[in-house]
């Protein structure tokens, strides 16, 4: 499967109207294939927790860059990292989960 | 939980919506139903086996079922959304997976006022959600503002003015952002926290908003939702970002 960090960067054309943010910016809720994938059940209502600024969160309202080698969710509060998926060339996916100090399941 | 397992789905319509936006209805047969505000994944394979993946909202609600509906928005340099356009026909079989998500869903339940805020393709799975209130007579107001540049990319135009005009609690506001037609009554400009405010007005402060479009769109309606004074927790977003096509 090819994952969403080999597609080109394609703005819709809505976007220009509202200037400012960064177009880059999805949120984890795009992520929730993948997420099930990886986790077996649906992760986007899950609670989690920022180990950065400890806000609680559901996985779906965090902030998802996808067009990085890898997928990166931040937290929307404090932006820091919550968690780091890489797809390796197996198949299999590395997690780095440094920055959830813990996901409801 | 059930597992997420790609499945063949076969082209049963293609309709235009407007000179950009297609829906396509999709048979998949043992669909497991969906919540209004899913998506599904689709994947298609070319024949030296090259593939490409891409994720559409469900704009049909769950009584359609095992037929479900994407309405896909051409995107010229697009990978996906141009062959979705140009070369699929009925018949036509590709994978799909899904419904996916459980964060941006109405199905009914909650008794909360709906604010649906909407930008171009954005409406899609507010659509959904807008179908199934309608199709279960939910008593819960919903207001659906919806941002589109022009009169003819209104997604859904005849179908939005039939159900709003019923008179059961649901009201749709557009605000057109570069062209309007003659006579033209709603608003004439983006979506503001002026507007906001007016729209909130007649929704109540107790709303559960969802918001879905492009991402600088989808940003600038939560904050301003968040300053009029809803809590984060109220408003829940949808990106469209870059990545469909």
């Amino acid at each position: 499967m090819t994952d969403q960090s080999n597609q080109s960067v394609e703005l819709d054309h809505e976007a220009s109207d509202y200037e400012g943010a960064d177009p880059l910016t999805l949120d984890a809720n795009a992520t929730a294939g993948m997420l099930m994938e990886i986790f077996g059940t649906e992760m986007t209502v899950a609670a989690s927790r920022c180990t950065h600024c400890g806000n609680r969160a559901q996985v779906g309202s965090l902030r998802a860059y996808v067009h990085a080698p890898g997928i990166v969710l931040r937290c929307s509060t404090c932006t820091e990292v919550v968690l780091r998926i890489m797809r390796r060339p197996d198949g299999s996916y590395l997690v780095d989960a440094r920055g959830a100090a813990y996901i409801r399941m | 939980m059930a597992t997420l397992n790609w499945q063949i789905a076969t082209v049963t319509a293609v309709r235009d919506e407007t000179p950009r936006v297609k829906t396509l209805s999709l048979l998949v047969p043992g669909w497991q139903s969906h919540r209004p505000g899913q998506h599904v994944d689709i994947r298609l394979t070319a024949e030296d086996g090259y593939q490409a993946q891409r994720s559409y909202s469900i704009a049909s609600a769950p009584n359609e079922q095992p037929v479900i509906d994407l309405s896909v928005e051409r995107v010229e340099d697009g990978e996906v959304s141009p062959f979705l356009h140009d070369e699929v026909v009925v018949g036509d079989r590709f994978e799909v997976r899904g419904p996916i998500g459980g964060y941006f869903v109405w199905d009914g339940a909650a008794t909360d006022p709906l604010l649906l805020v909407a930008g171009g393709s954005g409406v899609v799975p507010l659509m959904a959600m807008v179908r199934h209130r309608s199709h279960i007579g939910a008593a819960v107001p919903c207001t659906l503002l919806y941002s589109s540049r022009t009169p003819d990319d209104i997604i859904y135009a005849d179908e939005l003015a039939r159900l709003g005009g019923r008179d059961d609690g649901l009201r749709v506001i557009h605000a057109l952002t570069r062209v309007q037609a003659a006579g033209w009554t709603g608003y004439s400009r983006r979506i503001d926290m002026r507007m906001l405010g007016e729209v909130l007005e007649g929704t109540g402060r107790m709303a559960q908003a969802f918001v879905c479009g492009p991402t600088p769109l989808v940003e600038s309606v939560a904050e301003s939702l968040v300053n009029i004074g809803l809590a984060p927790g109220q408003v829940r977003t949808e990106r469209f970002g870059p990545t469909g096509a």
